[in-house]
């Protein structure tokens, strides 16, 4: 059996998803992103094929992405985190015009042409405004989990106002809301809301159609996609396992390469 | 003796100075500001009192100032910081034409004609030459505010910092110091990359001597060393830097006790 792997390096973590020939998933895996990025690859690729049961001779092909992608000497093909994302999205919802991809610290907004091609694409890697490790350092300031930041902020009354761009000083921000006496609830609502706007900004200079796609980790977090949601007033695509799209569209576009090689 | 008091209550500090009929300064006060803004006006003020060893009753007029001014209970008037730092900066530096303000949490450039601001301009939207982004790399080198600047000075090849996000900026010095770069190279490249994001925005008032450094910042001779070396031209700093805000609050108290008593 040839199986072939897709690896995004992001900066918060790192995630593979292992294809088969026929373009099935033979398994994922993601773990934290920690250097050296080499050793880093190998155990996140035997993670996937050990959740496949396959084993390590059989993968013939490696695509890499994300901001790590050239780190990984054993690479056959690296592809830009936006080309990664695009197909990802595209296998998981066919009819996605616009890809929302929230980073730990980056956020893009990629539209998408019929037929699967990026027509363009705007992000934001200068600074941390928009990006998803607002909501980490937040959740640390509130003193609870990301894992359950998405549903305290699904349960929020209200929501508090984020004014700053920066995340920097939206953290300020957040320290006076609590002070305040607002829910943590609220504040995680706030803080969601404050990401879709910096997400729609982003929407809009590529041009917003529908479908939308949201992929990343933060597609996780049930109040992020509603705050997204009300946000550009239409409903947003996500799948069980968001984080891993990236990845999925590199081993697509690995399975390309590696059947034209063969062929 | 009657007795006038400015207090500039900014994001990160709280300011007071109390002057004289003559316009000598008697008293100045530094405090954190903390969560609390009704409180940090009151303490900067009390212990600007104390410091001079006069009663409150002798101080006939007191002016608000900073970001927090409307919360200032016992001002008798409020003036916008950009005003007041004009007013100070002329007192102290007669020939000033341009102030250069580096706050807690933003950053400013004023142009000054005949002792009148004529045009300023503003960065509150990012962290990125503030005094929050000095404290937030002094910490991920761990070290402290007031010894950074003194450090950079000893720079002989300067990083070149690839973004000037406040929250980037500490893994990119994680990764300077793992790179095994000097401490005092990482340093200047920092200060370098902010004194030249604060002389584009003072260009957008127009660059024209004499200069006068006002703010926190002021007190960071690695800051004042960057700036003059990049301007190619000596800026006005004094110990009252930080505080000419305050004093320029203390001076709009002074004139409008007088007109009162005048009127």
């Amino acid at each position: 059996m040839d199986i072939i792997a897709g690896v995004d390096l992001g900066t918060r973590s790192t995630k593979v998803v292992l294809l088969d020939r026929s373009g099935e998933v033979l398994g994922t895996s993601v773990m934290r992103t920690r250097p050296p990025l080499p050793e880093l690859v190998d155990r996140a690729i035997d993670a996937a094929l050990k959740s496949g049961g396959a084993s390590l001779a059989n993968v013939r092909y490696i695509a890499t992405t994300g901001f790590g992608r050239s780190s990984y000497p054993e690479r056959d093909l690296q592809l830009t985190d936006v080309t990664a994302a695009a197909y990802g999205a595209v296998r998981l919802f066919p009819q996605t015009r616009c890809v929302v991809d929230i980073g730990a610290q980056s956020s893009r907004a990629i539209a998408i042409e019929p037929g699967g091609r990026v027509r363009e694409f705007k992000s934001n890697d200068k600074c941390a405004a928009g990006a998803g490790g607002f909501v980490e350092r937040a959740a640390r300031y509130l003193e609870t989990t990301l894992e359950e930041v998405g549903n305290l902020s699904l349960a929020a009354d209200g929501a508090v106002t984020i004014s700053s761009v920066c995340a920097v000083l939206a953290e300020s921000e957040i320290i006076n809301h609590v002070s305040q006496g607002e829910s943590t609830e609220n504040i995680l609502r706030g803080v969601h809301n404050s990401l879709a706007e910096r997400a729609v900004l982003l929407l809009k200079r590529v041009g917003i159609e529908s479908e939308v796609t949201l992929v990343g980790g933060m597609g996780r977090q049930a109040g992020m996609v509603l705050a997204l949601e009300e946000a550009l007033g239409v409903p947003v695509n996500v799948a069980p396992e968001p984080e891993i799209a990236s990845a999925l569209g590199a081993a697509l576009l690995g399975k390309r390469r590696f059947e034209k090689a063969v062929a | 003796m009657r007795y006038f008091s400015g207090v500039d209550v900014g994001s990160t500090q709280t300011k007071c100075v109390i002057i004289d009929e003559r316009r000598e300064i008697v008293a100045r006060a530094l405090i954190d500001t903390g969560a609390n803004i009704i409180r940090a006006g009151d303490r900067g003020f009390a212990a600007a009192l104390d410091a001079a060893t006069i009663s409150r009753e002798s101080v006939v007029c007191v002016a608000g100032t900073g970001y927090g001014r409307f919360k200032v209970s016992f001002g008798d008037l409020q003036i916008t910081e950009i005003t007041c730092h004009a007013k100070g900066a002329c007192l102290l530096f007669p020939g000033t034409t341009t102030v250069i303000d580096m706050g807690g949490q933003d950053a400013k450039a004023i142009s000054v004609h005949n002792g009148e601001v004529a045009d300023f301009v503003m960065n509150d939207k990012c962290a990125a030459g503030t005094g929050r982004f000095l404290s937030t790399a002094a910490e991920a080198l761990d070290l402290q505010l007031d010894e950074i600047g003194e450090i950079s000075l000893r720079a002989r090849n300067p990083v070149r910092l690839s973004t000037v996000c406040t929250v980037f900026v500490e893994s990119d010095i994680m990764s300077y110091v793992a790179q095994g770069k000097k401490i005092e190279d990482i340093l200047g490249g920092i200060h370098s990359a902010i004194a030249a994001r604060t002389i584009a925005l003072a260009r957008r008032v127009g660059l024209k001597p004499e200069y006068t450094f006002t703010g926190g910042v002021s007190r960071n001779v690695g800051m004042v060393n960057m700036l003059e070396e990049k301007l190619g031209h000596h800026l006005n700093v004094c110990a009252d830097s930080h505080y000419m805000g305050a004093i320029g609050a203390a001076l709009f108290a002074r004139e409008h006790a007088q007109a009162a008593l005048a009127g």
